[in-house]
């Protein structure tokens, strides 16, 4: 599949910033988040929604019609991108109120509380219905797999939460060989749920064969004799996107490198050096892990192959 | 509204005829021609006469090589929208621009609600929609709804525009609903399938499969005394054109 900058920028940003909005929320109905710190309080929440509205803006970019957009909430009854945008939108209400509570009244007990916990639950519903888009798509076995919405989940709250740490340290707090522990352990759960869906698309693929798409399996192997159009067209440019496997593999160890073993490396550094030692090597694993994140997308499109391109001759998908 | 109807009226639709098709491209280019001024108008081109053309056709023509025990084949293969009793590209349609109608169950699209989004194009296994990069919506066949029910067309006219003008009489259009229509009766004649069955989409349109070979002379009903090879024959003369011709 065509990997589209905006969509690759949305799901990753969004993601991140859902996945620390569901973090602050879980803070504060715990009653742990920071509430003596403005600086932490502004830069995350600013963080959390910025990464979230910017991310939505741009899911809006690939459109035909952006002025449309707004139509995308009416069908939520059957479509999961009408169920995303309007979880995105119910989404804003608690984490506004939330933010307002915490920001300008220093406060995140009471109503205050309950929105958080509405808006971190909003942030899982979204994220969910985010993963569910490419999850419910039959026509992709990349994607309509048990571990697409595993790796949506997890890469939103493993990127959030680095976030969170590399917000509290630019803030001057200190988050704690606690948070580092907790950091460890979504980092590990990501990186296993990623590990498992690659290994999963490498070895299985689509039931579909061009002797089921053009009913001709009981005259022989089908292969193509002339294509339809003597040029690209729409399917094979938006469909037909391919990546060489050597890329494809090469793409990987980037992605795996810079979203998993630095960050890793450097998580652990955090929780044996002394500050700000400590402290820098979050913030550098945060970014580290924003960089390959964005790969990781890239690769969850362009390693996506559809059905259709069994008609133009694909062997498998 | 995206939800599917749980009935339709009718199942208009196509039935394909892989037997008779000669792939010509004439059906292709009779529905380009039609729905750039029809429905969906204009089916917009880029580069049109460049050396990378470009644009929205509703139906693309495939030819495929079938390999099997019995030597190959060649099969043209019309590819367009199937308009499936369970339309994935309908359900995912966050606007609702894409809907399939209650009373005939021909999926269409609203031009004018449709955000561009692509969903639909990755909802459908079979590439029946094609985004118009121009006009920046998503565009797929009508069934010639501007033509089925047109009543300022003669009545023999009033069949999708792919239908009229099939030169091989490899195109048929009809309620596919209804068990006694001529479409039906021809689809459990000769077996009519499905495309993709597996993937549960229930399309409408059906594909008639080329029709077993005839191979060997003995299958078009010749006697064997006429099969024999023609050094069997006493003649001498025989014999020697035989010889002369074996050089």
């Amino acid at each position: 599949m065509h990997p589209a900058f905006s969509v690759i920028f949305f799901t990753t940003a969004s993601g991140a910033g859902y996945g620390l909005l569901f973090l602050l929320g879980v803070l504060a109905v715990t009653g742990q988040l920071p509430s003596h710190n403005p600086a932490f309080a502004w830069g995350s929440m600013l963080l959390s929604l910025g990464l979230i509205s910017a991310g939505l803006l741009s899911s809006t970019f690939h459109l035909g019609h952006p002025e449309r957009a707004w139509r995308a909430v009416t069908q939520w009854k059957s479509s999961w991108l009408a169920r995303e945008g309007v979880a995105a939108l119910f989404t804003y209400v608690p984490a506004v109120v939330f933010a307002w509570g915490w920001l300008f009244e220093q406060r995140t007990d009471g109503v205050y509380a309950v929105a958080a916990g509405l808006a971190a639950a909003g942030a899982v519903v979204t994220v969910f219905c985010t993963g569910s888009i490419y999850n419910s798509l039959k026509t992709i076995h990349q994607w309509h797999n048990a571990w697409t919405m595993p790796n949506y989940l997890l890469l939103g709250l493993y990127t959030g939460s680095l976030l969170m740490a590399a917000v509290a340290v630019l803030t001057g707090l200190q988050p704690g060989q606690g948070y580092s522990v907790y950091l460890l352990g979504v980092l590990l759960l990501a990186w296993a749920a990623k590990a498992v869906y690659w290994h999963f698309i490498a070895t299985t693929h689509h039931p579909a064969t061009i002797e089921s798409a053009t009913g001709l399996k009981h005259l022989g192997k089908v292969s193509v004799l002339e294509p339809p159009h003597s040029s690209e067209n729409y399917l094979l440019k938006e469909m037909g996107f391919q990546i060489a496997r050597k890329h494809a593999d090469k793409l990987r160890k980037i992605s795996t490198l810079s979203l998993f073993v630095t960050p890793l490396l450097l998580v652990i550094a955090s929780i044996y050096a002394p500050m700000p030692v400590s402290g820098m090597a979050l913030v550098l694993a945060a970014l580290f892990a924003a960089l390959g994140v964005v790969v990781e997308r890239w690769l969850f499109f362009a390693e996506a192959r559809h059905v259709v391109t069994l008609y133009y001759g694909a062997s498998e998908v | 509204m995206t939800m599917l109807p749980q009935k339709t009226g009718k199942k208009l639709g196509l039935v394909i005829d892989l037997d008779i098709c000669v792939g010509c491209q004439a059906c292709a280019v009779n529905c380009k021609e039609w729905n750039t001024g029809g429905h969906m108008a204009p089916l917009t081109d880029q580069d049109p006469y460049g050396p990378a053309p470009d644009g929205v056709w509703f139906n693309r023509v495939h030819s495929y090589e079938a390999r099997g025990g019995c030597g190959s084949q060649t099969v043209h293969f019309p590819r367009s929208c199937l308009h499936c009793q369970d339309a994935a590209c309908v359900t995912v349609c966050p606007t609702g621009a894409s809907f399939k109608r209650e009373e005939d169950g021909i999926v269409l699209v609203n031009e004018d609600k449709c955000i561009g989004c692509k969903l639909c194009s990755w909802a459908c296994p079979y590439g029946a929609r094609e985004f118009d990069e121009v006009e920046g919506v998503m565009k797929k066949c009508t069934l010639c709804v501007d033509r089925i029910y047109n009543e300022k067309l003669d009545p023999e006219d009033r069949v999708p525009a792919c239908v009229s003008t099939c030169p091989a009489g490899a195109r048929h259009f009809g309620d596919l609903g209804d068990p006694d229509s001529d479409v039906s009766r021809l689809v459990a004649e000769r077996g009519g399938m499905d495309l993709m069955a597996e993937m549960g989409y229930r399309p409408t349109n059906k594909y008639l499969p080329p029709r077993p070979r005839k191979r060997d002379a003995a299958d078009v009903g010749a006697a064997s005394n006429q099969l024999n090879p023609v050094q069997d024959q006493s003649s001498a003369f025989l014999k020697w054109v035989d010889k002369v011709l074996s050089r």
